[in-house]
């Protein structure tokens, strides 16, 4: 079903902050609205947008392949982002990513048996002076977890609020 | 000396309206409004001698006159989409002093005959964003945006706009791109985006920690403001100082300020992590030449302003100072810029697609520890062909630690790689 219809108001706000010449300027709030359903976009979340903002379904594919942010595969009801940059690598992130993998069972890039984390390594995320840090994207949107310990993030995916409702 | 910044370091709660207010927030801005013309807070900048704070250090108020008046209407953008790894001055501000950012970019938008803002933040950054909308509707209901402000015709909209993970936005031209709604790819310059930028339109595009100044030099001269720094960069900057450091965190300190003063002074950096030596500094984040220190006191005593930097080859660029000791090795540094840069190069042009990826398949092998001396040299040599043929900055910052790296620290490489 169409964002107009299940979001209408959301829609309108987004559509309003931009001028009609720049109608195309809604597809990046539009998509993460639509991620914050199942938390990758659907296909048929690309065409709808597609038709909303008057651009191609393959120009909407083009944005969401372009920005890290957004999904075109399922994975884990959260998305565990670790930062493993210069900075953070200077104040022990790789480290921390090791323990890490070991402490959940899986690699970077796979996603936990219960289906609620998936594990991938990003880029800066403007934290270097608290690393080891990594944020978590999922349903509630994204937040910030700093200076990081095994025991700390033990409590961090104790209190993911969404973490109960797999789909 | 009192923040000029960061003054929520002085004065607890500023990111609430009424205490921002009653610390003669937002007069600068009515001031502007009702008294001054646009051209005459153009002036002021200007004569402040304010440089841009995003890393490029030009000169705001001459930026902000250059906006073609004949093309109408006109926007104000701030770039939040803080990404250079070592930088994380932004995210401060915004989270803790984010009316006075604010009111930099209302004063901004005035200067510049501008209706219409937008502040355009990295994806990352969805929390502070949602807190900015809040502001923002604060300002509204205050009378501070919205339509005829003051009674006077000028009327004023600020909106915020997410990114959604790519550095090369913070790239003014990418970041237009990203806000029409498009992959975020620089634009060929000229035209700038003075004349052509926000959908086609002349726009003003700056850093968030620039903006953050304007209230206050509004608010007391530009003389006063050029009291601080040094003649050649004025004014106070946050230093983001990470890497090995006793205390990492954002410093305001005056331009000018010593790499000393900011990696030992007890209020700043307190020294190297286990009292080892400083072998280098990265001054600009990752994209920044490597600075050979290697326990050279003279080096450390080097003040920090941007045309001094510049005599040590490397730039002050957005002052993310790296703190690199002895126990790193350059090779591995290497390794770990180049994976930055090659996963953020947008794949525009040519030589920066190619070359980060080819940048990356050799120092991963050095890493691996299956490099040879050829390897080294032909690392120094793809770095050395991307120079200066870049469509934008980016795919030349990729090149810097390469470069610099072998060249100054050649015994590094020959210990990674096999005889």
């Amino acid at each position: 079903m169409s964002l107009e219809k299940t979001h209408p108001k959301e829609v309108k706000q987004i559509l309003s902050k931009y001028p009609p010449e720049g109608k195309r300027s809604a597809v990046m709030p539009l998509l993460f609205l639509a991620q914050r359903e199942q938390g990758y976009v659907t296909k048929a979340a690309m065409q709808d947008i597609a038709q909303l903002v008057g651009i191609t379904e393959t120009e909407v594919a083009s944005i969401v392949g372009f920005y890290t942010l957004y999904h075109d595969e399922k994975g884990g009801r959260y998305r565990m982002q670790v930062c493993t940059d210069l900075p953070c690598a200077l104040r022990g992130a790789d480290e921390f990513l090791e323990k890490l993998c070991d402490h959940l069972g899986i690699k970077v890039n796979e996603t936990t048996s219960d289906g609620v984390l998936t594990l991938e390594t990003v880029t800066c995320l403007a934290a270097c002076d608290r690393a080891p840090m990594f944020q978590t994207q999922g349903p509630d949107g994204i937040k910030y977890h700093e200076n990081m310990t095994i025991d700390r993030t033990r409590d961090v995916i104790a209190g993911l609020k969404y973490a109960r409702e797999v789909k | 000396m009192a923040y000029v910044v960061l003054r929520h370091r002085d004065i607890p709660d500023l990111n609430k309206f009424d205490t921002y207010k009653n610390n003669g927030g937002l007069d600068a801005f009515k001031k502007a409004v009702t008294e001054m013309k646009p051209a005459d807070v153009t002036d002021v900048v200007k004569n402040s001698g304010l440089r841009g704070r995003g890393g490029a250090g030009f000169p705001t108020g001459m930026k902000w006159s250059f906006i073609d008046n004949k093309n109408w209407p006109h926007y104000v953008v701030a770039n939040a989409d803080e990404s250079e790894p070592g930088t994380f001055k932004d995210r401060e501000i915004m989270e803790s002093n984010p009316f006075q950012f604010l009111e930099g970019l209302m004063l901004a938008s005035y200067a510049v005959g501008a209706n219409v803002a937008y502040v355009y933040l990295r994806g990352e950054f969805w929390e502070i964003g949602a807190a900015l909308d809040e502001k923002i509707a604060q300002l509204e209901e205050a009378g501070y945006l919205g339509d005829k402000l003051f009674g006077t015709d000028y009327s004023l909209r600020i909106h915020t706009h997410l990114g959604a993970g790519a550095y090369i936005c913070g790239e003014e031209t990418a970041l237009l791109e990203s806000l029409e709604g498009k992959r975020g790819q620089p634009r060929v310059r000229p035209p700038f985006p003075p004349s052509f930028g926000l959908y086609g339109k002349p726009t003003i595009i700056n850093n968030v920690e620039t903006f953050t100044n304007v209230p206050m030099i509004l608010a007391n001269g530009a003389d006063w403001y050029k009291t601080m720094g040094t003649a050649d960069s004025a004014g106070v900057k946050i230093f983001s100082l990470s890497g090995r450091v006793r205390r990492p965190g954002n410093y305001e300190l005056p331009f000018g300020t010593t790499f000393r003063e900011l990696i030992y002074g007890e209020k700043n950096g307190a020294g190297v992590q286990d009292s080892r030596q400083v072998k280098a500094i990265m001054p600009a984040g990752a994209s920044s030449s490597l600075i050979v220190v290697n326990g050279d006191e003279k080096i450390l005593d080097t003040p920090m302003d941007y045309a001094t930097v510049r005599t040590l080859g490397a730039d002050l660029g957005s002052a993310s100072i790296i703190v690199l000791d002895d126990t790193v090795s350059m090779d591995w540094l290497v390794n770990k810029t180049v994976h930055f840069f090659k996963h953020e190069s947008c794949g525009k042009c040519t030589p920066c697609r190619e070359g980060t990826f080819w940048m990356k398949n050799i120092t991963e092998r050095i890493h691996d520890g299956a490099g040879t001396q050829g390897d080294v040299d032909l690392l120094l040599n793809v770095a050395k062909q991307m120079q200066g043929k870049c469509l934008c900055a980016l795919g030349e910052f990729a090149t810097m630690a390469v470069t610099t790296g072998i060249e100054r620290f050649p015994q590094d490489f020959k210990k990674a790689v096999k005889a």
